[in-house]
């Protein structure tokens, strides 16, 4: 190996381990706030590019369907679940937040997808159809479940993620989709040529990363969501409304997934099923970091795309178990320490 | 004209009437869904164009779906024998499901013709036939042209899977054969976002030529790669990947990429002496006719040509015994190993005792990508 062959490597690597670490991010999340292992979170980012690319042929993505259905079946349900328990009285706000965000993406793409939009009416048009289908699942699936065990949890989320499997099929086929790129080539540097996907994926997922800083730290909605990813009965003992959290942690979850989608379209050929493996790799990441610290976790998604890319240049039929391997020292070492911490607790 | 609606109409009502004895039933399971869904839709597709009747009696085809999973396959092989009672099976479309199969086929003392390339044990022999072309006949078109060529070393990059081992160990067999140096042998996953490292180790190694052993549209990002990276020597891809999906998935990126496949491919262009070209035409014409121009495939050819092996083999059983008994199926076995050559879209197919592969290397050419499209590769 030398250095030519070392930097275009290292670029790969970052690269795929700054998608690992966006979907890391909105595992993490997920977990925090409402205990759920989010494991569709790639098949949100396939969702994303998927939509993407059939955009970007001039058609009317099958995600518009998706959408429709989740939403006419979230409205019915809840209306009958509050006709159930005779309580009106969040109805209305409930129906409008359900029907009118997903009605407005649809008939968006309806109208604009077969007039070609330009690239960033059609990057909103995916964020749009794809960020309520993570509220829709969470009003649907996982709040009417939400004082489960953690396992029960875990099981239905990986039932989510082969039902959007089996609903990406029908609506994109067997076959693989590839955006075309936004830049095409690379920026000569001098030592290296940098392709200019990397600088934006770079670009965006620092902005995202920052923004979400910036949400929790400085907003309310950010710091009652940190409340209740720490300690969900006290929060809502100082009159945060847990569930409301779900929900947005669940939205912000799926843009997170939109986005990654958008990022990784361009540069890779994409199936319907390419999510989870793409899922298991962020998460490989978050647990590195003991599922509790963003930052963190974002470093060890950073970690596991450097791996996996020396993987497979030093022996590629191995790459996965290497990269799924990373996970048992670090486990070792969690558990390790949490052993310690806790004998000295007793003391 | 007449004669052919009275058939059709023979045909419709034998088809509409439940369990008559002298229909022949066939049993075809394919992986319609799952993993290996591309593959296999074609087969589906075929089989809607398979005439109803065959040497004169009709004909139920029973098409299922195992999922690409070997336990339905399994299923469905136990369902063709003890429910259906079908008198000869074809599938599955995948190597795993049709291996999976064989041990029903074999119990049941019932042929099963193999949709995908299979490795058959000594024991299995007698029940189980393999209908594509295995992948040494096809890797050997490759490495025939690397010689004809004069190249010297070729590198391999290919899937981490049972597919990418077929053509891994002919290549390295095949080559050696030849005084070909093997460079380097690269995996991948069919759903992996990045090969990068993977091509860039191929060109460290550097090779005269590469093989992708993949198929399909995956084939396209280890295709596009190389070519992102500067490799300028020939790229061979495995037989899987002459589908319509590698040449859109890979664009531009994709001409001149060659590939070793079944004669149906160029049909068109074959000289009028081979006896494969009237074969593949007429299969074109109606599967197209179906599914639209430029529907159809070496994989669809596989289906139309179990049938047509199905159709020569039951011409001579139903001399012997009637559809639906075991004699019946021991004829039609024995009929279809009789080494009698038999012309399909793919091949000339001669099945004796002792060989149930049945191909030879008139059942390959060498095609490339051209304009979007497979040709002859002179």
């Amino acid at each position: 190996m030398n250095a030519t062959i070392a930097l275009i490597l290292l670029q790969d690597g970052l690269t795929s381990g700054l998608i690992y670490g966006l979907l890391a991010l909105s595992i993490l999340l997920v977990f925090l706030v409402t205990r759920v292992l989010w494991v569709p979170a790639g098949d949100f980012l396939v969702l994303g590019a998927l939509t993407l690319a059939v955009l970007r042929q001039g058609e009317v993505p099958g995600t518009v369907w998706i959408l429709a259905g989740l939403a006419a079946v979230t409205a019915i349900v809840e209306t009958w679940r509050a006709w159930r328990a005779g309580d009106w009285r969040g109805w209305p706000r409930l129906i409008a937040l359900v029907v009118v965000p997903s009605a407005a993406a649809v008939l968006a793409t309806l109208w604009l997808a077969p007039q070609n939009a330009p690239v960033p009416v059609a990057i909103l048009l995916v964020l749009a159809l794809v960020t309520p289908i993570g509220f829709l699942t969470y009003r649907l699936v996982f709040r009417p479940m939400v004082d489960q065990p953690t396992l029960t949890l875990m099981f239905v989320a990986v039932a989510v993620h082969y039902v959007l499997t089996g609903l990406g099929l029908t609506a994109f086929g067997s076959e693989s989709f590839r955006s075309p790129p936004f830049l095409p080539g690379r920026l000569d540097v001098g030592f290296t040529r940098l392709s200019y996907q990397l600088l934006i994926v770079l670009a965006v997922s620092a902005a995202l990363m920052a923004a979400l800083g910036l949400f929790f730290g400085r907003t309310l909605w950010g710091k009652a969501l940190r409340a209740t990813a720490m300690q969900r009965f006290g929060a809502r003992l100082v009159g945060i409304r847990t569930e409301s959290m779900g929900a947005l942690a669940f939205t912000i979850a799926a843009l997170i997934g939109a986005v990654s989608g958008v990022l990784i379209g361009p540069m890779t050929a994409l199936y319907y099923d390419s999510g989870f493996l793409v899922s298991l790799k962020g998460f490989v990441g978050t647990v590195m970091a003991g599922m509790a610290s963003f930052p963190l976790s974002v470093l060890g998604a950073l970690l596991v795309g450097l791996v996996e890319t020396g993987a497979s240049f030093y022996a590629s039929p191995f790459k996965e178990a290497i990269v799924f391997g990373l996970l048992v020292p670090f486990l070792l070492w969690r558990s390790a320490v949490q052993i310690r911490t806790r004998g000295k607790g007793h003391e | 004209m007449m004669k052919s609606v009275a058939a059709a109409l023979v045909a419709a009502t034998a088809f509409s009437a439940p369990a008559l004895a002298q229909d022949i039933k066939v049993g075809l399971s394919g992986t319609f869904s799952g993993p290996n869904a591309a593959n296999g839709i074609p087969y589906r597709n075929a089989a809607e164009v398979f005439p109803k009747t065959i040497a004169g009696t009709g004909v139920q085809w029973i098409v299922v779906d195992d999922a690409t999973d070997p336990t339905t396959a399994v299923k469905n092989a136990r369902r063709f024998v003890d429910e259906d009672k079908v008198d000869i099976i074809l599938g599955s479309t995948s190597t795993v499901t049709a291996s999976a199969m064989t041990d029903v086929a074999v119990e049941a003392k019932t042929a099963q013709i193999a949709l995908s390339p299979i490795q058959i044990a000594p024991a299995k022999r007698p029940w189980v036939f393999n209908l594509p072309q295995p992948v040494p006949i096809m890797v050997s078109a490759i490495v025939e042209d690397l010689k004809k060529r004069k190249l010297k070393s070729i590198a391999f990059i290919g899937y981490a899977d049972g597919w990418g081992d077929l053509n891994w160990n002919a290549l390295t067999a095949e080559a050696r054969k030849a005084g070909i140096e093997v460079t380097t042998g690269e995996r991948y996953n069919r759903t992996d976002t990045s090969v990068t490292a993977q091509v860039l180790k191929v060109i460290a190694s550097s090779p005269d030529a590469v093989l992708v052993g993949a198929s399909g549209s995956a084939a396209a990002l280890p295709q596009i790669t190389l070519k992102d990276q500067g490799f300028t020597g020939p790229i061979y891809h495995t037989h899987g990947t002459v589908v319509k999906a590698f040449i859109d998935a890979a664009g531009k990126a994709g001409e001149g990429a060659l590939m070793p496949t079944g004669p149906v491919v160029a049909a068109a262009e074959l000289p009028d002496s081979n006896p494969i070209k009237p074969v593949s035409l007429d299969f074109i014409s109606k599967y197209e006719a179906k599914w639209g121009k430029g529907s159809a495939s070496p994989v669809a050819g596989y289906a139309w040509d179990a049938m047509l092996l199905v159709e020569a083999a039951a011409k001579e059983a139903l001399k012997t015994a009637k559809p639906g008994t075991p004699e019946f199926r021991a004829a039609l076995r024995d009929a279809l190993q009789s080494g009698r050559e038999v012309a399909g879209t793919n091949a000339v197919y001669r099945f004796t005792a002792e060989d149930h592969y049945g191909v030879d290397e008139r059942a390959r050419v060498l095609v490339v990508v051209k304009d979007g499209a497979f040709r002859l590769a002179k």
